[in-house]
């Protein structure tokens, strides 16, 4: 089928200023967004830029804007994405070159809630620490992130201030936070409880509707908050 | 003028191998780790089912018979010094990554879960054992995260979205490698006292693939032009169970799970062919045998797919579950949430309710740059090469032989990535800074700025395009020598045909139309290597299986393959039709005889 694709396009070698590029492409409505755009850059213009690697869902590298919407163009099929397309990049990043975003503010966050296990104490035997099937699912869902950044550039809160931490960096501090394994909980807590930290979330819900992993975003959020209330993690 | 970066060791490349290794190394020396990609973007993040460890939390096991399943699944082309340092280290290994804080599943006990994959048995090939330790069906992706978050611990220095293009060698020693900044297309040498290349696989030479768009063995092909051998390159993994034409894979812990295999008349086939393991053979034989399948026009409705049915339903009366147990579909949704969920978006098939069409996709490079133990790189005279180390799908071991087994490659990145981390420091604290060539950087920058400015009449998707099509088509599962003969005409043909390509984007910020032509360049080269040592080897053996030599020889093959280029060290892609060496290395036997291999 022929899919109208229009994106927005800037080269700061080249433009001033943003512009729309308007492509058509003939593609199978099993085939994804990505392949569209691939097909775009492969034998249209060699100019247009965009990030993917892994194209199914588990690199976290090809998060933009589809139709208003953040998602994986890696793991939306063109039957459910239309015959007219609208594709921009992620928005609150700054635009290096097309799709291209300056993901480093987004890595500075998710540094700053200390995202690993701290615990120095092994089991004396050298085997595994153990921890019950309830203890491990207490956390596990948010291990699902792929730091993808569709949740933390959908949030409004972001958009007004991007030196909120942001939803990534608070699903990757509840991980660690929750884990039984962990030591740190009350300096990563202490971190997210300041100015730039959860309360800043306005529960939106636009970072659960972006996770292209299904991750309960908004409800982890909320279980920090929570944490940070009562004093309690449980 | 690049910029000029001096760490004791460098790293290149960030996945389970890269990051392993950056741990290890900088605990003790200066380590940076240079990637294209952003770490936790690498292929390791899709590595599904496990990976193994005889910590025998479900019922007994050893090291040992990890060790053996190794080999035979390797079909004795495994060096067996090699098998059981990945057999032993894999328990030690698998605790550290835990210690790490790994989420691994958990037994009632709360100990790590283990389950059932292709090739692993209990008692020397009895009968299928739980060795796998896991995280749902993303233990892949948990590895590289937390390896990441550990880096981030420790501080590694890391240079993301660096492309290396060129090794830096020095009288015969590595001394660092020449990188492209992406996003100011700005040159950069890393001064290095050892450099490990941890880069991955190369799947990408392949139409039907399981592989990342990225890999397409840049680090490789880099070793390659600077007059390297490679090893085995004849011996690619076709995993079996790759959703249909997509290529994308589906774990075989669906079938540690009890998944079966169907084909067309609605049969469960591999009963016939490995009547003890069934569809827990190993990778190699089950592709083989989906093809035999479809040939013989036993494919579903005719075509070239079968059926990977993991229905409970269809476990339930095949009792083909772990230990015979019944499943329910609420344990299939838990243990198998991401495959099921591939299924879905891709196929729209959900496979609680209905089997999903399969076929083998390009998955594994058993071979690669050849290494020691401690992951030391070789020259083509078994010399090593000072200051230059290989761990991960990059390397060969050789662990895994003519076929590697499910979960082993898991190990291999934790096990080697570790061993060269530490080796690459030990190394690095007793030597000196080689001296740095003048203008080290100059060949490939020339080639690149060459690129750059292409303006013929080749667009670069479309020669990598027919070169996938060349590989899937000639070089696959079945090989024969006529096929092969072609592919080599047509890689030629190609190569002469990259010398006319033609680029749109002239700029230097985010160029990545001209990384891919690079990277194209790079595949050609590698295939073939690949399809010349296919050509060579005339048995068949593991992943390589010739119709015109069906049997394996042990009198005459049972030995590695070496190629490696006649033109020479530089930076430029191996010109069409230059000339390939070859040489042999002799496997290194041990304890387990090479036998026959059945299941």
């Amino acid at each position: 089928m022929n899919v109208h694709l229009k994106i927005k396009r800037f080269n700061p070698e080249r433009d001033t200023a943003a512009w729309w590029g308007d492509y058509d492409v003939e593609v199978e409505p099993t085939d994804r967004v990505l392949d569209a755009l691939k097909k775009i850059k492969w034998f249209q213009d060699g100019t247009f830029n965009l990030r993917s690697s892994c194209a199914h869902g588990v690199c976290g590298s090809d998060a933009m804007r589809i139709n208003g919407r953040n998602q994986l163009a890696c793991k939306l099929l063109i039957r459910d994405a239309g015959a007219s397309i609208t594709i921009e990049p992620l928005h609150g990043l700054r635009v290096i070159k097309d799709l291209i975003v300056d993901m480093e503010p987004f890595f500075e966050h998710y540094r700053s809630v200390m995202p690993f296990l701290v615990n120095n104490e092994v089991p004396a035997d050298g085997r595994e620490r153990t921890q019950s099937v309830a203890e491990q699912e207490r956390f596990v869902e948010g291990t699902k992130c792929i730091l993808c950044a569709a949740c933390t550039t959908s949030c409004p809160s972001f958009w007004a201030n991007d030196k909120y931490v942001g939803p990534a960096a608070i699903v990757q501090a509840h991980r660690f936070v929750f884990d039984s394994r962990d030591r740190a909980a009350s300096e990563r807590l202490e971190v997210l409880n300041s100015q730039m930290g959860v309360w800043r979330c306005r529960t939106a819900f636009n970072c659960t509707n972006a996770c292209p992993r299904d991750i309960p975003v908004t409800r982890i959020i909320g279980e920090v908050k929570r944490a940070l209330t009562t004093g309690r993690i449980d | 003028m690049p910029t000029i970066h001096q760490f004791d060791t460098v790293i290149i490349g960030a996945g389970g191998a890269g990051l392993m290794a950056a741990l290890h190394a900088s605990r003790s020396v200066s380590t940076a780790v240079v990637s294209k990609l952003y770490p936790t973007r690498s292929h390791t993040g899709a590595a599904q089912g496990g990976i193994a460890a005889a910590l025998a939390n479900m019922e007994p096991d050893s090291w040992e018979w990890h060790m053996f399943d190794t080999i035979k699944g390797g079909d004795y082309l495994v060096d067996q010094d090699a098998a059981e340092v990945l057999a032993r280290d894999a328990i030690e290994a698998v605790l550290e990554l835990e210690h790490m804080g790994l989420p691994f599943d958990r037994t009632p006990e709360g100990r790590i879960e283990q389950r059932r994959f292709g090739g692993h048995t209990a008692n020397f090939g009895e009968r299928p054992v739980m060795r796998s330790c896991k995280a749902a069906d993303r233990t892949g992706h948990m590895i590289l995260q937390t390896l990441y978050q550990q880096c981030i611990k420790n501080k590694v220095n890391f240079y993301d979205e660096f492309f290396v293009a060129d090794l830096i060698m020095d009288g015969g020693a590595c001394v660092g490698c020449i990188a492209i900044e992406i996003a100011t297309g700005e040159m950069h040498i890393f001064h290095a006292k050892s450099v490990i290349v941890a880069s991955g696989g190369f799947g990408k030479i392949f139409k039907v693939t399981s592989n990342a768009h990225t890999l397409t063995g840049d680090a490789v092909a880099a070793v390659w032009r600077r007059g390297l051998p490679l090893q085995d390159m004849e011996f690619y993994q076709f995993h079996p169970t790759g959703i249909y034409k997509m290529g994308i894979l589906l774990s075989e812990a669906a079938r540690g799970e009890g998944a079966v295999l169907i084909n067309g008349k609605g049969e469960r086939f591999m009963e016939h062919y490995a009547p003890t393991v069934k569809d827990l053979a190993p990778r190699d034989m089950i592709s083989q045998y989906i093809q035999t399948e479809i040939r013989a026009g036993r494919g579903v409705n005719g075509l070239d797919y079968v059926h990977m049915d993991f229905r409970p339903e269809t476990i339930n009366r095949y009792r083909s579950g772990p230990g015979g147990r019944t499943v329910t579909a609420e344990h299939i949704s838990k243990t198998l949430p991401d495959i099921t969920d591939f299924a879905r978006v891709y196929m729209g098939i959900d496979p609680l309710l209905e089997p999903v069409p399969i076929q083998p996709t390009a998955h594994y490079a058993m071979g690669g740059i050849p290494t020691d133990n401690d992951t030391r790189v070789l020259d083509a005279n078994g010399r090593v090469v000072p200051g230059l180390y290989a761990a991960g799908e990059c390397a060969c071991v050789s662990v895994h032989g003519a076929n590697r087994l499910g979960t082993n490659s898991l190990v291999d990145l934790v096990v080697f990535g570790r061993r060269g981390g530490r080796a690459a420091a030990e190394y690095a604290k007793s030597a000196v800074f080689g001296s740095l060539p003048a203008e080290p950087h100059a060949e490939i920058t020339a080639e690149l700025d060459q690129l750059r400015n292409a303006s013929g009449s080749e667009r670069p998707a479309q020669l990598r395009a027919e070169l996938q099509n060349t590989m899937t088509d000639l070089v696959g599962v079945f090989r024969n020598a006529k096929d092969m003969q072609q592919a080599l005409v047509n890689i030629a043909e190609l190569k002469q045909r990259y010398s006319d390509v033609r680029i749109d984007d002239r700029g230097k910020i985010f160029n990545s139309e001209l990384l891919e032509t690079f990277e194209v360049g790079c595949l050609l080269d590698v295939a073939e290597a690949t399809a010349a040592s296919a050509l060579r080897r005339t048995e068949s053996r593991g992943g390589h299986s010739r119709e015109d030599f069906p049997k394996r020889s042990d009198a005459q093959w049972l030995k590695h393959t070496l190629v490696s280029r006649s033109a020479g060290s530089g930076a430029k892609p191996t010109p069409a039709g230059a000339q390939l060496n070859f040489a042999d290395r002799p496997v290194r036997l041990g304890r387990f005889e090479p036998k026959e291999r059945t299941y």
